[in-house]
């Protein structure tokens, strides 16, 4: 049903969403852009007649923006936890570097002339620096507010990883969900945002020289007017959840918890990368969890029984291409060798090796391989063909293509090269589908509801069916796009609500209804 | 008005002024002459602590300037800078104001005054006082630039290469307004110049530069008929015969001429020079002209032999 809306209906159906989205999106930009003003500024020109500090301190700034915006976010996560602050934070940083070098380049490059004029008048330092110097660097500055403004509103697209919201919380959503619709819901309206706020201060800077001294009046108070639009999306709730942007916008999600079992639960958008370590920090409650991730075991979480069956099963099997399997058939037999190899438990205890112990996936994947005596040295391939193996950027994935690059070679005189980190379900499916890759692990959860998604009426006999999943799955796949699942490995990755142990053993939940009932009768008692 | 003395600044181990000492007459303008790095703009800054001298005691009216704090020296004396120095993102009246504002003028008393001065240096309030400096012509910034350095009625003005921007025509204008204004015969003057024929025409008292030192101090006559050595010599030698000339007025000469009768068409004064008496008869074409001393009010005839022969004759005495 939700494919066949378009872009305007898909905007207008979740107009409430998309404001307070925006809204926020607005904030985090401005508030960071603010701090990074009122911090840059007064540094820009302190460090303007200190030619060996001025070195230092750009230096320092520029190491900052050469970090990649999601790793900065991550050093956040330890320091500040989750939230507006560390958002906040990661975003000051950014735009720290423009505003002190143009501050830094408009003070210095004002007429030696002029401030020697001023101070020959009888000015004072201050009286220099806020009638002369400021006024006439201000087309510098400003255009380094911009420049920084418009990092800002990109980089705020990864606030939605660690539960600062933004439009990022529909483009991420809508890059794991395989919805266009909803990715450019978020990422339109953040373009125009940048287009926006750079028109805006474009006016400014255009007001010649003469109304600088205006400019730089009203500038820091539309600055401020634009950041209190933005209530800091923290609550202190009692219970707060934390969910993945593809689980909220999933009918076996949040979609599905709210129609299903009438969870009404305050919840933050979050990646999956700081999620689990966010609960064990008591900075979330509730997440969305895979069943058999590692972090489920290190951070000792517990996960809450599905009891009225909305998380369909998903078993993880090698999803290829049927060309590839014409072209070489004895994969198929080496490919299926790890089938009824990797329970639930044994794949939680090797992604807990890579996530918590820092242990590297291939590392993981040959110990193992040698432990079950599945490992074989390499055929050295005679040039028979090559195998282009793709993974999803997380641990399971990266474990799952080692350990069938390990087969494959060992196997076969086939070759192989992995494509690791191909982003989410979309991404490596169109990779698949595109002939840039010939296999990748899939779920057949994920295959059912992010790739065919079916309606209602075909859904509700099979979703809660093992068998009944993968031949649907196995069937469409093969008609719609000649891709072929081959034999489940064993595990069940599904979703799972998870709670830390101890918290959920105070409460007596066990069951997701159960944390239901919790909720609402604290919610009566208010 | 300003005493100097033994005033010395390094910079770097470097002396760009070299134990220098000199007076200024309360009125009398000071002219630092020299080619560029030999002290002069230095010296002017110390003046007004722009730079601060490495050794040396400078005393304006009586006072030390280092006992005074530099902003309230600074806003005591008029500082016309070189290359104009107006602020570009104010108006002509508002960069006027600048002093009168930090000295917490009231806006009546500090509009009244920049009018006069406005008025005198002819750009009228009504089409200048609004316009910014990139809308003006180089000869009107060089006058804003002289109100804004006048305009709160200062004993004391220093300008530092004040025409230096611009072309020579519009230079010799501005120059010549300049020696007219009423409100700059009363004032105290030191000017830095490169420039020979500016520092003859608009000192008092010359003080020749080299290298960190004066070389000589004297009225432009003194500079130019007795040069103490080898290099004040020389650094007239290129346009000596009109120098000589701009340093002899009428005055020093008066008994050599003939008299004439008193004529109401008379354009020269006794108090100008024989260059500005030449520049008159062929300006104006005419065999003789009278020149008027305004002292005795007596008055002589010149013409363009009479100013050779009484020229030839001043130089065979001295």
């Amino acid at each position: 049903m939700n494919e066949q809306l378009n872009l305007g209906q898909f905007m207008l159906q979740q107009s409430d969403k998309l404001l307070d989205q925006t809204i926020a999106h607005i904030g985090l930009t401005c508030i960071s852009l603010l701090i990074a003003v009122a911090i840059g500024l007064p540094l820009g020109i302190w460090i303007a007649d200190k030619k060996r500090i001025a070195w230092f301190v750009l230096g320092i700034a520029g190491i900052l923006q050469t970090i990649p915006s999601i790793a900065l976010l991550g050093f956040m996560i330890p320091l500040l936890g989750i939230g507006a602050l560390p958002a906040i934070s990661a975003l000051f940083l950014y735009a720290l570097l423009p505003v002190i070098r143009n501050t830094y380049t408009g003070i210095t490059g004002v007429d030696p002339a002029i401030t020697e004029s001023a101070r020959g008048m009888g000015m004072n330092k201050w009286q220099i620096l806020f009638n002369v110097e400021i006024p006439l660097a201000m087309p510098v500055i400003l255009a380094g507010i911009r420049t920084a403004t418009v990092i800002n509103v990109g980089v705020a697209t990864l606030a939605a990883y660690i539960a600062a919201g933004g439009l990022g919380e529909f483009i991420f959503g809508g890059i794991a969900l395989n919805n266009t619709n909803m990715i450019l819901a978020g990422a339109i309206p953040a373009a125009l945002l940048a287009i926006l706020l750079d028109f805006l201060l474009s006016l400014f800077q255009k007001a010649n020289l003469k109304k600088m001294r205006k400019v730089s009046l009203v500038l820091p108070v539309l600055l401020i007017l634009f950041s209190s639009f933005y209530i800091i999306p923290y609550t202190s709730e009692k219970v707060l959840a934390g969910f993945t942007p593809e689980f909220m916008g999933r009918e076996d999600g949040y979609l599905g918890l709210k129609s299903k079992y009438k969870l009404d639960i305050p919840t933050v958008v979050i990646s999956d990368a700081v999620m689990y370590k966010a609960a064990f920090e008591k900075k979330l409650d509730v997440i969305s969890g895979y069943s058999t991730d590692g972090r489920l075991k290190a951070y000792d979480l517990v996960t809450l029984k599905d009891d009225k069956t909305i998380f369909p099963p998903y078993y993880a099997a090698p999803l290829i291409r049927q060309d590839i399997l014409q072209k070489h058939p004895e994969l198929q037999k080496v490919l299926e060798i790890l089938s009824g190899v990797i329970n639930d438990s044994i794949m939680t205890e090797l992604n807990y090796r890579v996530d918590y112990q820092k242990q590297l996936p291939e590392k993981v994947a040959l110990d193992f391989m040698l432990e079950k005596g599945l490992y074989k040295k390499p055929q050295s391939g005679s040039g028979s063909g090559t195998i282009r193996l793709g993974s999803k950027i997380f641990a399971e994935q990266y474990i799952l293509i080692n350990m069938y690059k390990m087969l494959i070679e060992g196997n076969t005189k086939l070759k192989v090269v992995t494509r690791t980190g191909l982003g989410g379900t979309k991404i490596c499916f169109d990779a698949l589908t595109n002939n840039e890759i010939d296999m990748y692990p899939e779920y057949t959860g994920t295959g059912l509801l992010v790739i065919l998604k079916p309606d209602k009426k075909t859904l509700d006999p099979i979703i809660g069916n093992r068998e009944k999943v993968f031949d649907f799955v196995q069937k469409e796949f093969s008609d719609q796009y000649k891709l072929s699942w081959l034999k489940p490995i064993g595990f069940n990755n599904a979703y799972a609500l998870m709670m830390r142990r101890g918290q959920a053993q105070s409460l007596r939940i066990k069951t997701i209804s159960d944390l239901k009932n919790y909720l609402s009768n604290e919610n009566h008692q208010h | 008005m300003i005493i100097a003395r033994n005033v010395s600044k390094e910079f770097n181990g470097i002396k760009a002024v070299d134990n220098i000492s000199f007076d200024v007459e309360k009125g009398q303008t000071l002219v630092f002459l020299g080619t560029s790095g030999c002290g002069k703009t230095t010296t002017l800054k110390i003046l007004n602590r722009l730079i601060e001298p490495s050794a040396g005691e400078i005393t304006i009216d009586g006072k030390n300037i280092l006992s005074v704090q530099p902003e309230i020296l600074r806003r005591s004396i008029g500082y016309v800078s070189q290359n104009n120095g107006l602020f570009p993102h104010y108006t002509v009246a508002e960069n006027i104001a600048i002093v009168p504002n930090l000295l917490k003028w009231d806006k009546a008393k500090t509009s009244e005054r920049s009018d006069i001065l406005l008025e005198q240096l002819k750009l009228p309030v009504s089409g200048y006082a609004n316009k910014y400096p990139d809308e003006l012509s180089g000869g009107q910034k060089q006058r804003v630039a002289l109100a804004r350095a006048l305009v709160s009625d200062p004993p004391v003005l220093l300008m530092d290469e004040p025409f230096g921007a611009l072309d020579p025509i519009t230079r010799a204008g501005v120059r010549k307004e300049f020696l007219e204004l009423p409100e700059l015969k009363s004032k105290t003057i030191v000017l830095v110049t490169h420039d020979v024929q500016e520092a003859f025409e608009l000192g008092d008292q010359i003080c020749l530069m080299d290298k960190g030192i004066i070389v000589q101090t004297g009225t432009p006559e003194e500079l130019i008929f007795t040069p103490v050595n080898e290099f004040a010599r020389n650094f007239f030698s290129h346009q000596r015969l009109q120098l000589e000339l701009s340093a002899l007025k009428f005055n020093s000469i008066w008994s050599s001429l003939a008299d004439a009768s008193p004529s109401s068409a008379t354009s020269l004064n006794s108090n100008q020079s024989l260059w500005e008496g030449m520049e008159m008869l062929s300006e104006k074409n005419e065999e003789t002209l009278v020149v008027r001393n305004s002292e005795d009010n007596s008055f002589k005839e010149i013409s363009i032999q009479t100013i050779q022969s009484v020229y030839l004759q001043n130089k065979r005495n001295r």
